[in-house]
């Protein structure tokens, strides 16, 4: 009797089904292009709204600002997608940039350019080191040694300004080439380096393997704890240029600098649409994050809204993201 | 319409995964009282509608109808308070806590949030005594054993007072006598009034246990019958929508003095695996038989040098190899295809051909550049050859049915030719048809000349495809069968010895005690 029916009720899912599929399907996209969208939609109504935004000056102030979290970011990424997390790089940023002055301001300028980044690689070392020897949590470890980092530059500082004259110094966060500041150079470099290591190269590979399921990578051979060790050191690195060019942006030296940073990077990865879960993620994502972020503040200094209401707005996109990326693995 | 024996009704249940149709219009009546089995390849659709009826999943269309009222669950919280509970094929208790407190995880017995322990103490008593399993309270449940796990599921289901339990694959974990032990329990269940919906691709077990037997196929329901009208074969054929037959594929003779490409020599994991002394030729397929917890995923471990390194001497074509990670024994050309696909095998993150070449990326890259365009070629053509549907690299791994999965990690460990796979379990979890696939592909590998040390829970498997079998037991190997002696019962019997005493006696061990 039921068998009458049938046919219909086969039509009828059917069409239910074609309904459904865009559904489906504009949620992957929301989830995969979400921030890219936002990204645009940002940028076309600033340019619309506030005639000072699509400036080439203005845009480049952007890429400026966003170049000292954004190269922590991208270093962020491998390690998140490697499934821990590094909060110390805030620390290192300050102890490398704090360094580097240090060691320009008595007159050895390359020196201290250069010991600045190299300890930031120390640092990262001794971290991946401790957590994959200790097999501590990497939250708590970096935790702990960004507290210790910090202690350290204070220590080296004494608390104090350390201001450099030299203007060689200067040079590598202020200079320009066709206009164009340094810094936005070393960004946009880091940023490809990064994404060729992580899309190119095995290395790569193994940190989105040993992010997906640790046990699994082991037992395919994946040498887990050097990948893991490799991934702190780029943090390291990271940091230790970032808080240096910084640092010669201001031609100055402080223990308190980069704090926060490490925030800021885990916050534009997860914005971007990185899983914090890790295992998958992606380097441009990384940086259409990093991107937005600075968009969202320069569009509420153009727009004339008081500072204060920018976390506001910075935490409500973070929670959104992160809801997207559960929501629409829930469905899959 | 209802009587009052219908217990659960679908009506044109739709449920759909991103654009795959898991089930299609599922007509289904569930009687009271009786154990109600489903049965269907993997990907039929069986286990999800499982998920549906506990209320772990929504349907996207569809009426379900419990004791003859329309009900819309949202999770599982909702389908308890009809009294329908789930037991799912993943473990789902907490393992650090004790058994009792996982029995009665959320409605433990307290006064104003204080947990009051006595209370709960006796409730577990009553509980024991009313289910009849010995269980201790207090142990954690993360050291127990598999089916003892799954009985502290069943023990959480009385406690809730359940009407009708949802088991998907019970018994796939399972031991052969851990099964017969889970299957009473089942049928205790019925006595005392419980509805039982089995979820399992177990046909045998199915028959002897269910009353009525529903088929899906591709996520459509296929028929519904009565148990006693059913066999092995009329099963298979509404299954896979043709007849087929449950074979092995014939050995290969194997000459003695063919070389020996593993030999080990007294390994030993202190209190888990002692003086294991075992070889295995080229082109031999060797079992390795025993209980779960006899040591023998241990042995395949310690090989494999998955665990912290084992004593004993490791011999890979007579030259000794030292192997103390995974990485070295790759390197020495012996592979292990892992117990459970999805926690050791597989990494569901990474798209299916970056899972095959994961351990290959070496031979695939020059200074650490991988030649992605060479990946993937060679890695479709894998695919293809071991039939993987889709042979996609590209493809998300969570696209595949568990059979194409296993085939994706057979061809992670195929992709460059080692000279030893350890295969532990390779079967588990996969249909009829992907079973016959993976016979097929382990003899035909064997004739190529690769030795295979097979593990399985399942002894007709063992016995279809191996050369030569060692059973374990309590760590050690307690015989090595061929030829003439190699039978189930003789495995069934050394195997299980001295605990079980239902095992009828024999004059001697057909067996020579292994070295």
């Amino acid at each position: 009797m039921k068998d009458k029916f049938k046919s219909f009720r086969q039509v009828q899912s059917l069409q239910r089904a074609i309904r459904m599929l865009p559904k489906q399907l504009r949620l992957d996209i929301v989830r995969d292009y979400g921030t890219i969208i936002a990204f645009i939609v940002l940028f076309v109504v600033l340019s619309l709204t506030t005639p000072a935004f699509f400036s080439g000056r203005n845009l480049h102030n952007i890429l400026d600002q966003a170049a000292h979290v954004g190269i922590v970011a991208c270093a962020m990424t491998i390690v998140i997608i490697g499934g821990c997390f590094d909060l110390s790089v805030g620390a290192i940023f300050a102890f490398a940039g704090s360094l580097a002055a240090i060691i320009a301001r008595a007159g050895y300028t390359e020196v201290g350019i250069l010991a600045g980044i190299l300890v930031g690689l120390v640092f990262g070392f001794a971290n991946g080191s401790i957590i994959t020897l200790l097999r501590i949590n990497s939250f708590i470890a970096t935790l702990a040694t960004g507290l210790m980092i910090r202690a350290m530059a204070l220590v080296m500082t004494g608390g104090l300004l350390i201001v450099v004259t030299d203007k060689s110094f200067a040079a590598l966060g202020q200079g320009r080439f066709l206009e164009i500041k340094y810094p936005v150079f070393i960004f946009a470099a880091f940023v490809i380096f990064t994404w060729f290591v992580l899309s190119r190269t095995t290395f790569g590979r193994y940190v989105y393997a040993i992010g997906g399921n640790q046990e699994a990578a082991r037992l395919s051979g994946v040498l887990v704890g050097p990948v893991r060790v490799l991934t702190f050191c780029l943090t390291g690195l990271a940091a230790g240029l970032a808080g240096v060019i910084t640092v010669s942006r201001i031609s100055q030296g402080v223990a308190d600098i980069g704090t926060g940073v490490e925030l800021d990077a885990i916050a534009a990865t997860v914005i971007g649409g990185t899983s914090i879960l890790g295992g998958e993620g992606a380097i441009w994502r990384t940086v259409i994050g990093v991107l937005l972020l600075r968009l969202i503040g320069n569009g509420f200094n153009l727009l004339n809204v008081p500072p204060f209401y920018q976390g506001i707005f910075q935490g409500a996109i973070i929670i959104f993201a992160v809801a997207l990326d559960t929501l629409s693995k829930r469905n899959r | 319409m209802s009587t009052p024996s219908i217990h659960v009704e679908c009506r044109d249940i739709v449920k759909r995964f991103d654009a795959i149709e898991a089930l299609i219009d599922i007509d289904l009546v569930i009687e009271r009282g009786k154990i109600h089995a489903l049965v269907g390849e993997n990907g039929a659709g069986k286990s999800t509608l499982g998920k549906i009826v506990s209320g772990v999943l929504r349907p996207d269309q569809g009426q379900l109808i419990v004791k003859g009222q329309p009900v819309h669950y949202t999770s599982p919280y909702d389908a308890l308070a009809d009294g329908i509970t789930i037991i799912s094929q993943e473990l789902s208790l907490v393992p650090r806590l004790s058994v009792m407190d996982n029995v009665f995880l959320g409605m433990e017995s307290h006064r104003s949030g204080v947990l009051q322990r006595d209370v709960m103490r006796r409730r577990y008593a009553e509980l024991i005594a009313r289910s009849g399993f010995s269980l201790p309270a207090d142990i954690s449940v993360a050291r127990l054993r598999t089916a003892d796990q799954k009985k502290v599921e069943i023990l959480r289901a009385i406690a809730r007072n359940a009407e009708l339990i949802v088991m998907d694959e019970p018994t796939a974990a399972l031991t052969s006598d851990e099964t017969d032990k889970l299957l009473n329990i089942v049928r205790w269940l019925r006595e005392v009034g419980k509805t039982v919906v089995y979820v399992s691709h177990n046909l045998e077990e199915v028959l002897g246990l269910a009353d009525t037997l529903t088929v899906l196929r591709n996520g459509r329901l296929v028929r519904t019958a009565h148990a006693q009208d059913e066999t092995p074969e009329s099963l298979v054929t509404a299954m896979i929508g043709r007849a087929m037959a449950l074979a092995f594929p014939p050995k290969v003779p194997l000459d003695p003095d063919t070389r020996v490409v593993l030999d080990i020599q007294g390994l030993t994991r202190p209190g888990i695996i002692e003086e294991v002394s075992i070889f295995v030729r080229a082109g031999e397929i060797v079992g390795l038989a025993g209980l779960v917890g006899s040591g023998r995923s241990e042995v395949a471990r310690a090989i494999f040098g998955a665990d912290r390194k084992a004593q004993g001497e490791i011999r890979v074509n007579g030259r000794s190899v030292r192997i103390s990670s995974p990485n070295d024994a790759i390197r020495a050309g012996i592979v292990l295809l892992p117990e459970s696909r999805k926690l050791q095998g597989l990494i569901m993150t990474l798209e299916i051909g970056k899972n095959v070449t994961l351990p290959h990326l070496g031979t695939l890259s020059r200074a650490s550049l991988i030649r992605g365009r060479q990946e993937f070629r060679e890695t479709t053509d894998l695919l293809e050859a071991l039939d993987v549907r889709p042979a996609e690299p590209a493809l998300r791994m969570t696209k595949l049915s568990g059979g194409n999965q296993q085939k994706v990690l057979f061809a992670k460990w195929l992709f460059r030719r080692p000279q030893i796979l350890i295969a532990d379990e390779p079967t588990s979890g996969v249909d009829v048809g992907a079973k016959q696939a993976i016979y097929k592909l382990i003899n035909s590998l064997a004739k190529q000349g690769m030795g295979v040390l097979l593990i399985s829970s399942e002894i007709e498997e063992v016995l279809g495809l191996a050369h030569r079998v060692y059973a374990m037991r309590q760590g050690r190997v307690v015989a090595e069968l061929q030829g003439v002696a190699l039978s189930e019962e003789a495995v069934m019997r050394t195997v299980f010895a001295t605990t079980e005493g239902t095992v009828h006696k024999q004059g001697e061990d057909p067996g020579a005690m292994c070295r």
